[in-house]
């Protein structure tokens, strides 16, 4: 005969480093269904467009998450943009598209080094950080930020980064992808990382498609969406393959952002040979007036922003659908049926971003 | 290719159907979101290959109130508690109501609420 027990996750908890509760319903060890819990952190920052005029904003947008950062400001610049009827200059796309690979980068070595703490392999952690403080280094010559890059403006960019410079960047890349592969193997290869990741967490492609979920967790159950593929900033000039893995388990996710990287890669080297000169940004006048969803790729999934203007500096709405919250109907989905000591480790594989999620 | 993008206005009492139609059609959610004007202004974004259909309805901001469509699709169960919460919109029969609990806010409806910037002082 089993029991059935209601066991409490988080909203502390060593694999958690944001607050999301988790009531698991558990028959013995197995989870029969689990209810989630958020919002201890909700910030309100949409609203505070009433407030700030739209230009300012953007520091705002770029302050929704210390992960993603610069790719919220770039996603909140588009859509105003769009709005506005804005060109970029040419360089100024390509920079941002440089920012947003090196954000996608850093990201999943990020997330890489938390799911390797979360299933005790500290020497694996600790290189994918170790790795990752290159990048770090790289953003930060190059926007004098490490977390808040403040490289988006409206119309463009606030920094230009010199071609000596980039040249130099594009040979450091080269031997940080060259040390990548060390851990990136033992992610692939080792036994004990199989054995925690293969088989468990598993979502179905229609069930992934069905409850809206995104990004590495859409295409790790075999669906090919990447909003890169819309062809925004420099991705018009690049082409993108959307990266599928087609297990449907916590192993092919991890798959998909570690085969993301490298593409990531890939994509900088092509922006590095093809950055064109010329400026970084254009003057804006007038204010917004009108209304735009821009579509873009952070490096946990789609992301959405709506801007609504009304002809006047503060806009009516800003409204950021991130990857966090449309993944949290398809973990609960992932979350039924496993065993109880897997679960930090499922609910690390759709990488929550917290901070995103209560923006 | 950018995915070409289109707003359907759409009465609120035609919402269950039009949004069972996108799901016959194979569409995905993609967002649901409200914006505060004189009414509430709700968009629901769904994407299929051809491209991203916005579906367009406004409420009354005095007991706005709306079906669930979670029972077409499930995943919507986030963005309608989280409009219940800012806005005050009551929607009926969602399949994980969270009765006002998904957002721990110190006020009801604070995104239905008043203009954030303050009135300047007038002179006296």
């Amino acid at each position: 005969m089993s029991n059935r027990t209601i066991i409490p996750f988080g909203p502390q908890h060593p694999v958690l480093p944001e607050p999301i509760h988790l009531d698991l319903v558990v028959e013995d060890e197995r989870v029969i269904e689990a209810i989630p819990s958020f919002g201890f952190i909700h910030r309100g920052l949409e609203r505070l467009v009433e407030k700030k005029d739209f230009q300012e904003f953007t520091f705002v947008a770029e302050r929704v998450c210390g992960i993603c950062s610069f790719i919220h400001g770039m996603g909140y610049c588009q859509a105003v943009e769009r709005v506005m009827g804005i060109t970029l200059p040419p360089r100024a796309d390509y920079l941002r598209t440089f920012w947003a690979e090196l954000s996608r980068i850093h990201s999943h070595l990020l997330w890489m080094g938390l799911v390797a703490d979360a299933f005790g392999f500290e020497n694996l952690f600790m290189n994918s950080w170790r790795i990752r403080e290159n990048i770090l280094d790289i953003v930060e010559e190059t926007t004098g930020g490490r977390v808040i890059f403040g490289a988006a403006k409206i119309g463009g960019t606030r920094r230009d980064v010199t071609n000596d410079k980039l040249k130099e960047i594009g040979r450091t890349l080269k031997t940080i992808e060259a040390e990548l592969h060390a851990i990136t193997d033992v992610f692939e290869q080792d036994y004990s990382v199989q054995q925690r990741l293969r088989g468990i967490g598993i979502l179905s492609r229609e069930d992934a498609f069905d409850l809206g979920a995104v990004g590495p967790t859409l295409r790790g159950s075999g669906e090919p969406m990447d909003a890169r593929c819309e062809g925004y900033a420099a991705y018009r000039d690049i082409e993108v393959e959307p990266i599928v893995e087609s297990d449907c388990d916590s192993y092919a996710r991890c798959m998909v952002r570690i085969r993301e990287i490298y593409q990531s890669f890939d994509i900088i080297r092509q922006v590095l040979c093809r950055m064109p000169d010329g400026e970084t940004e254009i003057k804006v006048k007038g204010y917004p007036n009108g209304e735009h969803f821009a579509r873009l790729e952070q490096p946990r999934g789609e992301v959405l922003y709506y801007v609504k203007g009304n002809g006047t500096k503060h806009l009516d709405r800003f409204r950021v659908r991130t990857p966090t919250f449309a993944n949290i109907p398809p973990l609960l989905k992932m979350l039924q049926g496993c065993d109880l000591p897997d679960v930090p480790v499922i609910v690390l594989t759709i990488d929550p971003c917290i901070s995103c999620a209560e923006r | 290719m950018e995915t070409p993008q289109e707003i359907v206005t759409i009465a609120s009492s035609d919402l269950l159907a039009k949004v069972q139609e996108q799901k016959d059609a194979g569409h995905r959610l993609v967002q649901i979101c409200a914006t505060t004007l004189e009414q509430l202004e709700l968009s629901y974004s769904f994407m299929g290959k051809e491209g991203i259909t916005h579906l367009r309805l406004l409420l009354p901001r005095d007991q706005p109130s709306l079906p669930s469509i979670t029972d077409i699709y499930f995943g919507a169960f986030a963005y309608e508690n989280e409009m219940h919460d800012l806005f005050g919109i009551d929607i009926r029969d969602i399949r994980v109501d969270y009765k006002g609990k998904f957002y721990k806010i110190s006020e009801p409806a604070p995104f239905n609420a008043g203009c954030l910037i303050p009135t300047r002082k007038q002179p006296s």
